[in-house]
């Protein structure tokens, strides 16, 4: 940066002689115009100069169908890099070949939103020295901008690139549709490596991830499993119980005050947050509502509501299906924001700011309305944090739903067993056995009340659980800490230990 | 009837079911045989469960396996009274006492 000082001083200045002035040599065979493509990883790690103890990063659009991060780990241990600290935006079902990676050294600290499979179990049993730091989709974006994780190398997957890194996710073989989470990487990583399987002529254009972010590119003969990456793919549940709560949820978001036109919402997946969409879907028809726009991760049946005029835009951060992947390229409204634009609370404008309805799950809630989402009830690593408190939080109205039991799991605990979204932050809960409704809330509780819907108090539910289930006995853990839980302003909200 | 008489089984392996299997043994024992989904939340209730359910029967002669998909309680205790009813071969079931 220039300061006044210096500008003073640039009155010194004096061309230099013509006869000496001599420009990098020019080159008119166009070489370098294909000077970004290596032939292998390999080459792409040594150019981007990563050494031992450095962080790497990748994306998880691919979800269960990823192969960029297990193929670039095995070459990453391969060359002998050890002490790593991997980044992943979330991990899925695919990456438990991790562990090695973990036994050998290759990485020692992990940044992600989520954990599950083998890998979750082996670091709930103290696989790591490091605990693990889970962050949301919000808060991983407020930690690369303060500073804390510092992003040295990022290897993106995209599906279709130019020679020049210009790549988009909603074209090609391997289509995950919005590249969002990829997009916070590519902006702030020091060297950003794009591996693709599908050369796109230059300029490939519009893009997700710009010429301008890439330093290299690699390409692979395969990025992702496509019958994997719509992972959970949108289908109407046929489960009664499911079909209650959606129901339910449909009728609290009605009777809410909300519910007019230009009102905006977000869903999840899983079959009862689907069977909501449906149902609103038909209200929405009945009462001629138009929401303003559908947010986050989208699904088929949100592109079915924008197709039918119900939705007016979405803003896709993940696309969870391949109707969602696909729309992403042929509607206009279907819009592709980053991980910053979504939730990142530090973000000059996060989409959830204007959001007023979510409607979230949960594998446990508690009588002070906090909710887990990471750990199962045996307290093993098996979920992810993604957007759950960034929207909890920012949301006018959030709606958690939730069976009041699993089988003999309860779902409603006098304390859950670990914090992802703080109670203050929920509005209502839903369940099978009565719609509890925070107490901060008594307007709600008064409308939801007047609409006929049966409100009963959270301590009540839990009573109901504790009677059908039994007082479950309490996890056994270690003093160990094998996850740090952060909340999305980056304080720590919660650890979970190792299982003893 | 302090015995058993004869091999019987009730329940299915479908998650919320459970599978019991009892045998008779010649030795003055109640010998239960748990596996469970919920073994660490509920096992020691689940196992209390059964040794109950048994007493109630007058039986002290007794071997007992029972496989758990998450069932509750009164599930596994119907489950458990009906083996334990096939195995005797029961015309009369005493109904107040169940």
């Amino acid at each position: 940066m220039i300061n006044a000082k210096d500008r003073a001083d640039m009155k010194d200045l004096t061309p230099s002689d013509a006869k000496f002035f001599k420009p990098k040599e020019k080159d008119n065979s166009g070489k370098e115009r294909d000077s970004k493509i290596c032939k292998t990883i390999e080459e792409s790690i040594k150019k981007s100069g990563l050494k031992d103890g450095m962080t790497i990063s990748f994306h998880h659009a691919f979800r269960g169908g990823d192969k960029v991060l297990n193929f670039v780990m095995d070459v990453i241990a391969k060359m002998g890099f050890r002490d790593l600290t991997l980044a992943s935006s979330s991990l899925s079902s695919v990456h438990d070949p991790l562990i090695e990676h973990i036994k050998n050294g290759v990485v020692t600290q992990i940044y992600t939103s989520g954990l599950r499979s083998k890998l979750g179990e082996a670091i709930s049993r103290g696989l790591m020295q490091k605990p693990v730091q889970i962050h949301s989709h919000g808060g991983r974006v407020h930690l690369i901008k303060s500073g804390e994780l510092k992003i040295d190398v990022a290897f993106l997957g995209v599906p279709v690139i130019d020679r020049f890194g210009n790549a988009t996710g909603y074209k090609g073989r391997s289509k995950c549709g919005s590249l969002g989470y990829a997009m916070s990487d590519a902006r702030y990583a020091k060297y950003v490596i794009a591996v693709s399987e599908s050369l796109e002529e230059y300029p490939s254009f519009p893009a997700s991830i710009n010429q301008d972010q890439v330093d290299s590119i690699v390409l692979v003969d395969e990025v992702g499993d496509p019958s994997q990456i719509g992972e959970g793919a949108t289908r109407m549940t046929s489960n009664p119980k499911e079909l209650l709560l959606a129901r339910r949820a449909a009728k609290v978001i009605v009777n809410s005050g909300l519910f007019k036109n230009g009102y905006s919402l977000q869903t999840g997946t899983g079959g009862a947050s689907l069977a909501t969409t449906i149902f609103l879907s038909e209200k929405m028809e009945e009462e001629n509502i138009t929401a303003s726009f559908g947010l986050g991760g989208i699904t088929g049946t949100m592109v079915y509501m924008l197709k039918r005029g119900l939705i007016k835009t979405l803003l896709d951060v993940q696309s969870f299906d391949e109707f969602a992947a696909k729309s992403l390229g042929e509607n206009q409204n279907h819009i592709e924001i980053s991980a910053n634009q979504y939730a990142n609370p530090s973000s000059k404008g996060a989409a959830i700011k204007q959001l007023d309805v979510v409607v979230l799950s949960a594998l446990e809630i508690d009588v002070d309305f906090n909710v887990n989402v990471l750990t199962g009830s045996k307290g093993i690593l098996r979920g992810a944090s993604g957007g759950h408190c960034d929207t909890a939080a920012e949301a006018k109205l959030s709606i958690i739903v939730a069976p009041l039991t699993r089988g003999r799991i309860p779902t409603i605990l006098k304390r859950v067993n670990t914090i992802i979204t703080p109670g203050n932050t929920v509005d209502v809960v839903v369940t099978d056995q009565g719609v509890a409704v925070n107490p901060k809330n008594i307007e709600l509780k008064k409308r939801l009340k007047n609409a006929g819907i049966t409100v009963i108090e959270i301590e009540e539910l839990h009573k109901k659980a504790m009677r059908i289930c039994g007082k479950p006995k309490p996890i056994k853990y270690s003093d160990k800490v094998v996850a740090t839980i952060r909340y999305r302003d980056g304080s720590v909200l919660d650890v979970v230990k190792a299982l003893a | 009837m302090n015995k058993i008489k004869k091999s019987a089984y009730a329940g299915t392996l479908e998650s919320s079911d459970a599978f019991v299997q009892i045998e008779p043994i010649e030795e003055d024992e109640i010998r239960v045989e748990l596996t469970s989904s919920v073994e660490e939340m509920y096992g020691d209730d689940i196992r209390e469960l059964i040794k109950s359910v048994i007493k109630e029967l007058s039986i002290s002669y007794i071997s007992v396996k029972v496989q758990d998909k998450g069932a509750l309680d009164y599930v596994i205790k119907a489950r458990l009274q009906a083996a334990i009813l096939r195995a005797n071969e029961d015309e009369k079931i005493n109904w107040d006492k169940l």
